[in-house]
């Protein structure tokens, strides 16, 4: 098992045939995504990668079953992918976009709420590497190689910050059930909380690794839950230990604005909760290694 | 929906200004531009004008008339009035003088950090006599996802001080965004701040005008501290700040128009024209990393092994050789850099490129290098670096990097 995707999710591409697109889908088929179609407006009927192209996505979902979406999409339009992939019954919208405005975000979420939870899509950042199911399917812009088949789940903010997790456990002999990556923007589409409580029930994920970083409160939210509900062990590692206070590092979520955002807080606050603090970023790999001793 | 809540959570969002002076992602603009754009949304604010000398100030004074007048520094960083950055004058020799103290000079407040802000711009404003100050604030809340408006009938002092000191005072209200702001919502707030009926109108158009700025010009902040009454029961905003969103300059060209380059690190503005992410730090250690994550990651391990990063720097996805050379350039431009440290882990980026670009821009360096590369096609990317014939320093891991680099910035033998 994993979480979110598998290798029978069927996936569609919004913004299918922008160069970006072409290239990360063209990977991602080539990893063993099942890739159904895609979606450019204007160009409904055509065919790009031998896949049909939709000019919208419920066409797409009603042609081709489609349950996932990735979205390459310019930060101007991304509010309006999100909300037309969520109105026509997608499952899951992964979105690597960076740069949309935060409030467009904030009027997304809002968007959401008009569907059941049952029937609410979830979204999967924006700005983040995507998502990855090892040796199943990719849903993002990551080297599929870096991971390999295991039992950890990982989450995390960061794309490169979360590669290098793979690295680490992949050197050491560990592997991943699901890599997902939540993005660095300060309203994301869905939290560590969302996925943590994904991993909790998925049987094959043993042990999971969250790498926060400064600013906002999920890092904290999540160790909580951790403490009150979940039963597998998890490792916390958040960045931004030199980062000033008041600065943006590069994410646009990575800020450190409010009590509780700094990386010591965040960190102390998950070791307060239980959490297996990893002590520094060289020590990710060995970390989850002995937490995965714990886990039995 | 909209419930007013009293008193304040564990966490507080902090209202004030970058303390490190430079803008480090989020737009800034000046008190009186945050006044013109706030009064464009029925806002009102006290008459004034910009001035550039002392006799542009002496100037504006006399054409706003009136017998008192405020000076006021414009920078961006706040506690402004306690670091002498604001002055009431009587006369208008008062106001040529303090005109010229303040020009040129740089203001040291509680928010600019020890070097202080130069000060190239003044506001005279119309001062008013007041008999109550207000707080009035506007954040987009991360936690709540919403935007989230306070207001506290302790104005003048900074929210965090109230928040300590008399966290009963302050009100909230959460924004639907759905529907936005409620005149309701904010009619709450006006009688919670004790005010009378005739002030409940003007502080409602004040409150619902600060919210629509909010919304339509793409901020991230706005206060109005203190928002004042006057004995004449106007509510007028005696101060303003506003932030914006950088993630949305692209379509509020007027907001765009207001930004002031000498308020920002000249080394930050650079970067972002190469679309880079830099930040500047104090220590000696060059850090040339992609992305935000590894490199405030990679920072932490320098940290970790004993030395200080010089700065932090997201080269981002495509590591062009254009923009390692960029970022090779802006890193040296600081004088106390005595290392650097590249750490790319390449997933769309190759390895080999990224070498290549290293290569380039490591010819002539004046400091000892240190590469790791990880990622894709990592050992064609090893052997460019090899064989270059260049000095630098090569580590597989990320503890092995910050130790080599740690040791480089000291003279250190790191075979």
């Amino acid at each position: 098992m994993s979480i979110l995707i598998d290798a029978t999710t069927r996936v569609i591409l919004q913004g299918f045939t922008g160069d970006k697109a072409t290239f990360h889908a063209k990977e991602m088929i080539e990893y063993g995504t099942r890739i159904v179609g895609g979606v450019t407006p204007g160009k409904g009927g055509q065919i790009h990668l031998e896949r049909p192209v939709f000019n919208t996505v419920k066409d797409a979902v009603k042609a081709t079953g489609a349950e996932a979406s990735l979205a390459f999409v310019p930060p101007a339009f991304a509010a309006d992918a999100l909300m037309e992939a969520a109105d026509a019954g997608l499952r899951l919208v992964c979105i690597i976009t960076d740069g949309i405005p935060a409030q467009d975000m904030m009027r997304v979420k809002r968007y959401l709420r008009r569907y059941p939870k049952a029937a609410r899509t979830t979204i999967v950042g924006p700005n983040c590497a995507g998502i990855i199911s090892a040796g199943k399917a990719m849903l993002g812009i990551m080297p599929g190689n870096i991971y390999i088949r295991g039992n950890v789940g990982v989450v995390s903010r960061s794309g490169t910050l979360g590669y290098e997790a793979g690295a680490q456990m992949k050197a050491l002999g560990i592997g991943v059930t699901t890599s997902v990556g939540i993005g660095g923007d300060p309203i994301n589409g869905s939290s560590f909380l969302d996925h943590l409580m994904l991993f909790e029930q998925d049987p094959e994920t043993k042990a999971v690794i969250m790498i926060g970083e400064i600013g906002g409160p999920q890092e904290s939210e999540a160790a909580k839950w951790v403490k009150e509900n979940m039963t597998k062990p998890v490792v916390g590692y958040v960045a931004g230990l030199t980062a000033p206070k008041g600065r943006r590092m590069g994410h646009a979520g990575a800020i450190i604005s409010a009590e509780g955002d700094s990386a010591a807080e965040k960190a102390e606050i998950m070791k307060s909760y239980g959490l297996l603090v990893v002590p520094s970023a060289a020590e990710i790999g060995s970390t989850v290694a002995r937490a995965l001793r714990t886990a039995g | 929906m909209g419930s007013s809540r009293k008193g304040t959570g564990a966490s507080w969002p902090l209202l004030t200004h970058e303390p490190a002076g430079g803008t480090g992602g989020a737009m800034d603009i000046h008190e009186y531009q945050a006044k013109e754009l706030l009064a464009g949304f029925g806002v009102t604010v006290p008459p004034g004008g910009v001035a550039y000398s002392p006799e542009q100030a002496v100037y504006v004074a006399t054409e706003l008339g009136g017998w008192h007048w405020a000076i006021k520094a414009q920078i961006h960083a706040g506690g402004r009035g306690k670091a002498g950055g604001v002055k009431l004058c009587r006369t208008y020799q008062e106001v040529a003088a303090a005109a010229k103290g303040m020009l040129g000079a740089a203001l040291v407040t509680n928010q600019t950090g020890p070097g202080g802000k130069v000060v190239h711009r003044l506001y005279v404003e119309k001062a008013e006599p007041y008999v109550r100050a207000l707080y009035l604030g506007l954040v987009l809340d991360r936690r709540i996802e919403r935007i989230r408006v306070i207001a506290s009938a302790e104005g003048g002092v900074e929210i965090e001080e109230i928040a300590l000191s008399r966290p009963e005072t302050i009100l909230q209200e959460q924004v639907d965004p759905a529907v936005g702001l409620q005149s309701f919502q904010a009619r709450e707030l006006a009688f919670g701040l004790g005010l009378n009926i005739k002030q409940v109108s003007q502080a409602v158009t004040a409150i619902m005008g600060c919210y629509r700025a909010f919304r339509d010009l793409d901020a991230t902040m706005v206060e109005v501290n203190p928002l004042v009454v006057t004995r004449d029961d106007r509510v007028l905003a005696l101060d303003a700040k506003m932030s914006f969103d950088d993630n949305a300059m692209f379509r509020r060209p007027k907001v765009t128009e207001m930004r002031d380059s000498a308020e920002e690190d000249p080394r930050e503005a650079r970067a972002a024209e190469f679309g880079l992410n830099y930040v500047g730090l104090s220590g000696d250690i060059g850090c040339i990393i992609n992305g935000a994550g590894l490199a405030m990651a990679t920072m932490d391990m320098i940290k970790h092994a004993g030395g200080e990063p010089a700065n932090f720097l997201d080269v981002g996805g495509g590591a062009s050789p254009e923009r390692v050379a960029a970022a090779f350039n802006l890193v040296l431009s600081d004088q106390s850099v005595k290392a650097i440290l590249v750490n790319i882990f390449a997933g769309i980026n190759r390895c080999d490129w990224v070498a290549q670009g290293v290569v380039q821009a490591a010819k002539g360096l004046r400091v000892p290098l240190v590469v790791r590369l990880a990622g894709t096609n990592v050992e064609e990317g090893k052997r460019i670096i090899r064989d270059c014939g260049l000095p630098i320093i090569t580590a597989d891991t990320l503890a092995e990097a910050a130790r080599k680099v740690v040791a480089a910035s000291r003279g250190g033998d790191v075979t």
